[in-house]
């Protein structure tokens, strides 16, 4: 790039340092490996045998094909997520704000997919799922405009952005969106009706909840990665994310991409919801997030914010959260625990970044503005 | 005016007061943090954590003061991971906030589950009618009949302009979130200033959660919080970072709160899902029009490197 700034693919000329590479990649290890080391002293501390708990996290998650597809099932979610935090925190947009967006995309799929019941699937399936992304991206868009037209910080727009979906889903589906069976059944439970079945998606091992979901988002990862490495509009997101005064002074309208990371984030997010509508619930309930929006951060951080990296990662994640399921009904340790063990791998992997980025300093020298601090020196994949 | 509403204001701004305080508490620490230079997004965390320690200590030991010592230990142990990622390992910080408050949510919850289980009350702070203020007709029971920490609250605005803007500890944190490198040729030590800030801020979102679990809903349960914590950040830039305009934001929060908890009383007819997301409208709208963002400190969110950019 003419202004100098150095991006990744820019790094690649220098010499490759091995042992970097092999560092950064084996950080986020040691990151969750200490934070399950403290979540097992706070179990002994709590008089539980983390030994115990930690065999029923792993059996729960890993140890059957009923926990496999389940992990599965999870990791779809957190795919879709991480990949829309990738494109955000790589623009050094924070994007809080996915619990939102994918109770946005799956509210309007939910009525996308009522109103338009007579349709065959094979048109219904892919048009719910894009509004779901519209309706997602439109939650993303609103503080992505705020912060590009009026500099308003995006973090607490977002944040503020889930309540307000939140409220609005609690209002669909005791409103406009309720059962209307439940309701001449007398019960007025918060939950729509049944989504019609042409918009199901097909499950893949039968007898679980596994779905072809899991397809879409793996599709959408290597979309994302193309997008984000193989485009202009992908370099440029990246090139405003690792130095925007140099991105300024090369002619890129840094507030535009930042506003335009954050919408497509908010779309991503979007799909997750409508994708756990048709896919899992077969209609909207009460939780329809399970607080993907922000283990989904964790999931993109332990990725190292690239979209083929956060595979792998919303694997062990989705595995983590069923496995604490697992964990709460045998050994009757909370699954609060894997909340707790989820925001120190957080802290724990950001501050690993201090060393990694000292480290990539001594050897390439690149600039690293605390705008670059995110996951700056990434390796190509 | 009607006594039944003159009645309903009194209680609305008997309630405003007392739903404006955990944002005081923790707004007003954030504060310090954000002035040396530090956003501290996990605030929400921290406030749970407080709120957990207070309930634990005064449901065990009946006082309420060991429950405050909780809080206070609760929000420095908290402060201090918070500094020890954010100042001295660097961490981009709008995420390790959000790790923090992971961590506090998850921790408290935990805590919570293994150690006491079931919902449970506890003999909290109770009203204290000051004397001759509390016999003013109506006044008396807005503003003097409050429960102990409310009143500090209050009285934690005029102190913290003081400290910051009137001593030289405050001109030092207001340096180190100005020109961290400028300070820091003036011999003032950068990191340390920061993690007392962290810490102090911490320690004011513990007694915020306090706030809440022994002298407001005198309860704990899973996210007694519900956000308040993020809240309280965005009161901070609402504030202009500065003590007078943050008790305003709070006060127009707790007020508005405070009505939209009283709307059907007031005849006021919308559904109440789209009431309870008032406040939140309100933040967004306030943070998009408020002028005071030239007041943001220069190094906020910028960890410091000697001889770095």
């Amino acid at each position: 790039m003419a202004s100098g700034t150095r991006l990744p693919s820019g790094a690649r000329n220098g010499r490759r340092d091995v042992l970097g590479i092999v560092v950064r990649a084996a950080l986020p290890l040691v990151a969750v490996a200490a934070a399950l080391f403290i979540g097992a002293l706070m179990l002994a501390v709590l008089n539980a045998d983390p030994v115990r708990a930690y065999q029923a996290l792993f059996e729960g998650a890993f140890g059957s094909t009923s926990g496999i597809t389940q992990t599965l099932v999870k990791a779809t979610p957190l795919l879709l997520v991480g990949l829309g935090i990738c494109i955000a925190f790589r623009a050094s947009v924070i994007n809080i704000g996915a619990e939102g967006q994918i109770i946005l995309g799956a509210v309007f799929a939910t009525w996308f997919a009522l109103t338009f019941r007579t349709w065959p699937g094979w048109l219904l399936i892919p048009s719910t799922i894009s509004i779901g992304f519209v309706a997602g991206a439109f939650w993303g868009f609103v503080p992505g405009i705020l912060k590009a037209r009026m500099g308003v910080n995006e973090i607490l727009t977002t944040v503020m952005m889930n309540a307000i979906a939140l409220q609005f889903m609690n209002y669909m589906i005791r409103g406009p969106l309720i059962d209307p069976a439940g309701v001449t059944a007398g019960q007025y439970l918060a939950q729509s009706e049944k989504l019609p079945e042409s918009v199901w998606l097909a499950r893949l091992v039968p007898q679980t909840l596994l779905h072809t979901g899991l397809f879409v988002a793996l599709a959408l990862a290597v979309v994302t990665y193309v997008f984000l490495w193989r485009t202009t509009i992908g370099y440029r997101i990246r090139a405003v994310g690792l130095n925007p005064d140099a991105s300024h002074y090369a002619g890129i309208r840094v507030p535009r991409y930042q506003a335009l990371s954050l919408t497509l984030a908010g779309g991503l997010a979007g799909v997750a919801g409508a994708i756990e509508v048709i896919g899992v619930q077969h209609r909207l309930l009460d939780g329809v997030t399970s607080g993907y929006g922000f283990s989904g951060i964790v999931t993109a951080l332990f990725g190292g914010l690239h979209p083929l990296g956060t595979i792998p990662a919303s694997v062990i994640f989705g595995g983590l959260l069923v496995g604490a399921d697992k964990m709460q009904r045998e050994v009757q340790v909370p699954s609060s625990l894997i909340q707790a063990i989820l925001g120190l791998i957080v802290l724990f992997v950001v501050a690993s970044q201090y060393w990694a980025r000292r480290r990539s300093n001594r050897t390439h020298d690149v600039s690293a503005t605390p705008a670059s601090a995110l996951g700056a020196e990434e390796a190509e994949a | 005016m009607n006594e039944a509403v003159l009645a309903t204001v009194v209680a609305v701004l008997a309630a405003s007061l007392r739903l404006a305080t955990p944002y005081l508490y923790a707004s007003l620490g954030e504060m310090f943090a954000q002035r040396s230079g530090v956003l501290n997004l996990g605030v929400d965390g921290i406030m749970l954590v407080g709120a957990f320690a207070a309930f634990y200590g005064t449901l065990t030991t009946g006082s309420v003061w060991i429950g405050v010592a909780g809080a206070i230990v609760a929000g420095l142990a908290m402060g201090l991971l918070m500094s020890v990622v954010s100042v001295t390992l660097k961490a981009e910080q709008g995420i390790s906030g959000i790790g923090l408050s992971l961590f506090g949510l998850g921790l408290s919850s935990l805590l919570f589950k293994v150690l006491v289980g079931t919902v449970k009350t506890v003999d909290g702070f109770r009203p204290i009618r000051l004397p001759v203020l509390g016999d003013i007709p109506y006044l008396g029971e807005t503003f003097f009949t409050q429960s102990l920490p409310v009143y500090v609250a209050f009285l934690l605005v005029p102190i913290s302009w003081y400290v910051l803007e009137r001593t030289t500890w405050g001109l030092k944190v207001r340096a180190v979130g100005q020109n961290p490198a400028a300070a820091d040729t003036l011999g003032v030590n950068v990191t340390l200033t920061r993690y007392l800030c962290v810490c102090l801020g911490a320690v004011f979102a513990g007694l915020a959660g306090a706030s809440l679990s022994i002298a407001s809903v005198n309860l704990f349960q899973e996210n007694l919080t519900a956000g308040a914590g993020y809240i309280a950040v965005a009161l901070v830039y609402f504030g202009g970072w500065r003590p007078v305009g943050i008790l305003m934001g709070a006060l127009l929060f707790g007020t508005v709160t405070a009505i939209q908890l009283r709307m059907q009383v007031l005849g006021i007819e919308i559904p109440s899902d789209f009431a309870v997301m008032l406040p939140y409208v309100l933040t967004i709208v306030a943070l998009t029009f408020s002028a005071n963002r030239a007041r943001q400190p220069a190094a906020l969110n910028q960890p410091f490197e000697r001889g770095g950019a």
